[in-house]
């Protein structure tokens, strides 16, 4: 055991001896390698993050939402649905929610308004998103003035701001009187934008919808579970775009290690006759070149994995931020609270070393089963 | 006596992997600030019972992708690609591109 | 010690090309003197080398080293032999360029997992021998053809072998850095060890130091 642990160091400081023949170029690779990681790691631990992120928050959500669909197309709920919802049995609590979109053509950015009860917000004065705040300038006590769709011009009165803790969930909100919003869309009277359902049981949840879309045919209701799950699939769209993008750096990375690991010199050819000839097993050199694969790869992959992790969760994964952002004009900033999925992180280990140790190794059998009497023929 | 580079480059790794164990533990434990983050977020979804994270704000299908209608990707931002192939071959009306930011803080009136 | 019976060897066997280098050698090889192979170049001397210091085996024939048949081995075994019987020098020494003085005479050894204080220690030793100690920590490309050869014999020696075979050892030196090799070689037979060597120098085979030389030709040896 002594004697094999003490063989393998001397081979880890051969082939470290090697490596430091050409140093710029193998600490150049080196490098690459470990921004390629960076890269990888970054876009799946953000993701990852956002997606555990998005569950968690989201579990809060009302079990309900009854959307109305008129040829294709979310339309207003006409009044007396509400009634009709409170006859289904294990129905809690309902409540019309009268939210929009408002697209503000100043800063080319899209809002969410949304009603609040009276007693919340105030007639006539606003409460906002962080991000929005920060877009236009704004704090509590200043007047912001939208014109509305119908042309006229309503002014109100910042009241708050949203928590800034929340910034993830509230970028865009505004929050208004219910009487300012029916008065600022033009909303008929009685209609709402659609209806929140809580459901004692959850268990009942299924049933209730089945009920739900027997009684009023043309509605669709969205469960808290699909909103759940549109979070767990809908990032990686984004997460493919983005890997999508990479694959282009992944093919030139490829054809660089291959380039250097599998196109094996005249000279390492050489240096290989060399070492069998002086006594050598095939076996030591194979090992000694696995050893250097390994190191470099693990190197790589250790340097790339906790630089990325140190990016996204404590500098706020401020390079991803430019792709993530799309187009749209509003970014809400966030801290990711750190979530790792080991499955993600030992297959991206794996194809970092794996590939790398087989490029390096592929070459050198070739080299390794010549003769070591070559040295003296040359 | 210098250090073997052998020992040595091991030992960074062994520190390497370490430290990999290390984010392993800050990652299955969250900080009380993340705590209380993630409890402001919790209760402002309840409040106002929010059902859609506000990352993508370009379009209605990513503003609130749960509550999407199934045609949802055909009524874009203005501004906005879309999911088509289409959306980069057709831009939209000039009327709603139009920016009116040269505007903004020169008015009497607030903006 | 080394006993060779109706050696032959083939090259490209059974191709166009196909060219016998050696062509029915008997020989016995005593221990502890110094033999030289001499014969111009082609006649199979380097060849001859290969196989006894098991660096390749015959197309036919035997090789026996201490009355042991290694002809058939395995690779395996030929090279654990190899490691712990023959050192080697070569012509064009076949240092490894970019590594110390040092490095190079210990890489024989690495294989042995012997620990590496007790390596340096040994290296040490014998570059001091040979009086290169103020170089031990040179790259081998900086150093001149005679310390490059000095760091090869102190190679050849890390695992204490028994024999050292050196083909064409003075090819590269001019006529001092010949003669001071042949000191080396007078102290090393000196010491007990085995040398074959081959050359066509003068200056080699005709020195008092090597016991026996043996005449080549054409893959057969021929009587002077």
């Amino acid at each position: 055991m002594r004697i094999w642990l003490e063989k393998q160091l001397h081979l880890i400081d051969f082939t470290l001896a090697s490596l430091a023949r050409r140093k710029s170029k193998n600490i150049g690779l080196l490098a690459v390698y470990a921004l390629l990681v960076f890269a990888l790691a970054s876009v799946g631990l953000f993701a990852n993050a956002l997606r555990s992120e998005a569950s968690f928050v989201l579990a809060s959500s009302p079990e309900v939402i009854l959307q109305r669909l008129v040829a294709g197309r979310h339309d207003l709920i006409p009044p007396g649905y509400l009634e009709k919802i409170g006859r289904i049995r294990g129905v809690q609590k309902q409540e019309g929610r009268l939210w929009g979109y408002y697209y503000d053509a100043v800063v080319k950015a899209n809002y969410t308004f949304m009603a609040r009860p009276a007693e919340e917000i105030a007639p006539g004065s606003i409460a906002i998103g962080a991000t929005l705040a920060r877009l236009r300038g704004l704090a509590p006590g200043n007047v912001i003035s939208f014109r509305a769709y119908g042309g006229k011009l309503f002014t109100f009165r910042i009241a708050s701001l949203l928590s800034p803790d929340a910034e993830l969930l509230s970028a865009d909100l505004v929050l208004l009187a219910e009487a300012d919003f029916r008065a600022f869309f033009d909303y008929p009277a009685g209609h709402y934008t659609d209806i929140a359902l809580s459901v004692a049981n959850p268990q009942e949840v299924r049933n209730i919808a089945g009920k739900l879309s027997q009684a009023l045919p043309d509605s669709r209701p969205i469960l808290r579970e699909e909103v759940l799950r549109t979070y767990q699939s809908m990032f990686d769209w984004r997460e493919g775009i983005m890997l999508t993008i990479l694959a282009g750096a992944i093919f030139a990375f490829i054809i660089l290690a291959w380039e250097k690991a599998a196109g094996l010199s005249a000279e390492e050819r050489k240096e290989i006759g060399i070492l069998k000839a002086i006594g050598w097993e095939t076996g030591d050199v194979i090992r000694m070149k696995l050893w250097e694969g390994l190191l470099v790869s693990l190197a790589a992959f250790l340097i790339g994995f906790i630089a990325a992790y140190i990016h996204v969760f404590y500098c706020g994964a401020s390079l991803l931020e430019p792709v993530l952002k799309g187009w749209s004009v509003l970014y809400p900033r966030f801290t990711l609270i750190p979530a790792v999925d080991g499955m993600q992180v030992a297959s991206l280990a794996f194809f970092t070393i794996f590939p790398y140790c087989a490029a390096v190794l592929v070459p050198i059998w070739r080299a390794a089963i010549t003769d070591p009497d070559s040295v003296m023929r040359a | 006596m210098k250090l073997r580079s052998s020992l040595l480059v091991l030992s960074l790794l062994g520190l390497g992997l370490a430290l990999l164990g290390l984010l392993w533990l800050d990652a299955s434990h969250p900080t009380d600030a993340a705590r209380q983050q993630r409890s402001a977020r919790q209760k402002l979804a309840e409040r106002l019972g929010l059902t859609d994270l506000s990352l993508f704000m370009e379009a209605r299908y990513t503003r609130h992708p749960s509550q999407a209608d199934l045609h949802a990707a055909l009524q874009d931002h203005p501004a906005a690609f879309e999911h088509f192939p289409s959306g980069a071959l057709l831009p939209p009306p000039a009327v709603l591109t139009e920016s009116h930011a040269y505007l903004a803080g020169k008015t009497t009136s607030p903006d | 010690m080394i006993e060779l019976l109706a050696v032959k060897k083939a090259f490209n066997q059974g191709r166009s090309n196909e060219y016998w280098a050696l062509n029915g050698i008997d020989l016995r090889i005593e221990a502890g003197r110094v033999t030289a192979l001499r014969g111009p170049s082609g006649s199979g001397k380097t060849t001859l080398l290969t196989l006894i210091g098991c660096l390749a085996r015959p197309t036919s024939g035997r090789v026996r080293l201490k009355g042991e048949d290694i002809s058939g081995l395995p690779e395996r075994f030929l090279t654990e032999i190899r490691r712990q019987t023959f050192g080697f020098i070569f012509q064009q020494f076949n240092l490894i360029k970019g590594l110390s003085a040092l490095e190079n005479v210990i890489l024989p050894a690495l294989p042995t997992g012997r620990p590496r204080r007790e390596l340096v220690a040994r290296a040490e030793a014998l570059l001091a021998q040979l009086q290169l100690s103020h170089r031990a920590a040179a790259r081998v490309e900086w150093l001149s053809g005679g310390e490059q050869q000095r760091v090869a014999i102190a190679r050849a020696l890390i695992n204490d072998p028994e024999v050292i075979v050196a083909d064409e050892p003075t090819a590269n030196l001019d006529t001092v850095l010949s003669g001071e090799f042949m000191v080396i070689l007078e102290s090393l037979s000196a010491a007990g060890k085995t040398v074959l060597l081959s050359s066509h120098d003068p200056l080699v085979v005709e020195s008092p130091v090597v016991h026996r030389v043996i005449a080549m030709r054409d893959g057969r040896l021929v009587d002077l």
